[in-house]
């Protein structure tokens, strides 16, 4: 499927959104230094200095938006689960502020069933491809969601650059363990480190995203930074962050997940308001924000694009 | 100085407000997160079980401490169980079930940790109904105490609720748990030492 860039003429959320009322108190205190400094500077530095600027410029609008409302940067930055950090939904917003470390650049490790691995600097891997925005929903296994505008590309163009050969069936990610960095590895709350893995047609689906950004700015370190995958028809623990290697296989793995709770998360963990997970209803969500709740929907809503890889198969079989 | 009872009810009364006050206020002033709801209902039913623990700690720190006032309070930390355990139970019929009857009773049934949820809150109310002086007279103080031993039910199965929902980080539920075993350790311990003591005794005589 070809991706036709800004095909609406639509402005990306970044450019809509006025950042500056969302911005994080460090990030504010940080942006006050820098204005205090730059009023020392001739006036047309000082200007730049305050303007909130994308990341990434050119960003181009894609087909995908949600249609719906996003949700704030606030809401997106603050509640999250990224157990590597701790495992309320506050600390990865507390614990996470310095990651990941700057002194090192970041490295992805492609391997496996592939005639073209390699490790790439995080610089290296991403610099070839488009980045674009999507909107997308996220609903967490939980039962809340989320509307969120990522700055990402197709999964797929970095599995046609690998190049799998015939046994790749699956592809397995891995994030980060460190730690050092990641101080909620020192608790084993989960067999670190986190690993999620995709079938291979779902990897190769034109939803499918790897993301570097959110709000036109770089993915913070709770947000999953710098690079994670986003399958927006699955549950949010589908969606790794921090990943460092990208594996291509022939049997599935076993997840994180999976191994934590073999009854109440499947391989697949489709989004499926008619298999509950057995603590949670999984029928009806409350979009944060949001008071009363709504109808989850069949894949998330995203039925059209992605029902066909599931023709035929018992979906409370396969949950 | 001395406490009377009198002052130390009153300090309690108004200390054990104290969380509710503080949840109202951070609710009010958007100190609670993007998800306002699941904090308040998590707040109130960890409440509910902190004011269990301290009711069931009274007795063994009166046997310790031999402050024979602490029994006076532990009526009022009861009825604060059931106060936090009610906003907990009236957070989750509305704002996750807005009082959908039968979705409520599906729950139930479904899942595990509402089922042991929803009777560990009905096995308080008995609690409650008997909390008074003339029921306690009403019913006679060996009944009484039976019907009351209902907590150490309550105690248990609370934890297990938690522990339960819990998606993986268990420490915080094994935590209170291994504190409310505990708690009803030191009963089964004086039980059986009182018993020892008195068949020693009877064997003296």
């Amino acid at each position: 499927m070809l991706i036709r860039k800004n095909k609406h003429g639509e402005l990306p959320e970044s450019e809509v959104t006025d950042h500056q009322v969302y911005l994080d108190r460090r990030r504010f205190l940080n942006t006050s230094a820098i204005i205090a400094t730059a009023s020392l500077l001739p006036t047309g530095l000082a200007t730049a200095a305050t303007e909130p600027k994308s990341s990434f410029p050119d960003l181009a609008s894609s087909d995908y938006a949600a249609g719906e409302k996003s949700s704030s940067l606030e809401e997106i930055t603050t509640y999250n689960n990224f157990y590597e950090f701790g495992t309320s939904k506050t600390s990865p917003a507390l614990l996470a502020t310095e990651f990941p470390d700057k002194s090192e650049p970041w490295k992805v490790t492609i391997d496996g069933e592939c005639d073209k691995p390699g490790d790439y600097h995080y610089d290296d891997l991403v610099h070839p491809f488009n980045l674009e925005e999507r909107i997308y929903r996220l609903r967490c296994v939980e039962g809340w969601s989320m509307v969120i505008p990522w700055v990402g590309f197709s999964l797929a163009d970095l599995i046609k650059q690998a190049q799998p050969n015939s046994r790749a069936k699956f592809v397995e990610f891995t994030t980060l363990y460190d730690p050092e960095q990641m101080p909620g590895q020192h608790r084993k709350v989960l067999d670190w480190p986190y690993v999620e893995c995709l079938r291979i047609d779902e990897a190769m689906n034109p939803l499918t995203l790897l993301a570097v950004g959110l709000y036109g700015q770089e993915l913070l370190g709770q947000n999953g930074a710098p690079i994670r995958l986003v399958v927006p028809w699955k549950y949010g623990f589908k969606s790794i962050k921090s990943i460092v290697r990208i594996r291509f296989v022939e049997k599935p793995t076993t997840t994180s997940w999976m191994k934590s709770g073999p009854r109440e998360y499947g391989f697949y963990s489709n989004v499926n308001p008619d298999v509950d997970h057995p603590r949670w209803s999984q029928s009806r969500e409350r979009r944060i924000g949001e008071f009363l709740k709504r109808k989850t929907l069949m894949f998330n809503g995203y039925e059209e694009q992605v029902a066909h890889m599931y023709s035929g198969m018992d979906l409370k079989k396969f949950f | 100085m001395t406490l009377t009872v009198k002052q130390l009810k009153i300090t309690v009364f108004i200390s054990s407000l104290i969380p509710a006050c503080w949840l109202v206020f951070a609710l009010l002033t958007n100190q609670l997160g993007a998800n306002p709801i699941e904090a308040v209902t998590r707040e109130s039913g960890l409440w509910a079980l902190k004011f269990l623990v301290l009711t069931l700690t009274i007795t063994p720190l009166r046997w310790l401490t031999g402050w024979s006032m602490l029994g006076s309070i532990r009526r009022m930390l009861g009825l604060y169980v059931f106060f936090y355990a009610l906003i907990h139970m009236l957070l989750y019929l509305w704002l996750d079930q807005f009082f959908d009857v039968n979705e409520i009773i599906k729950d139930i049934i479904k899942r595990p940790f509402i089922t042991i949820g929803f009777f560990t809150f009905t096995s308080l109310i008995p609690l409650v109904i008997t909390s008074n002086n003339a029921m306690v007279k009403k019913l006679g103080g060996a009944r009484w105490k039976q019907l009351h031993k209902l907590t150490y039910f309550i105690a248990a199965a609370s934890c297990v609720h938690f522990y339960m929902l819990v998606k993986a980080d268990k420490l915080e539920p094994l935590l209170y748990g291994l504190v409310v075993v505990l708690l009803l350790g030191a009963r089964i311990y004086k039980a059986i030492a009182k018993k020892t003591t008195t068949k020693a005794v009877l064997a003296r005589s």
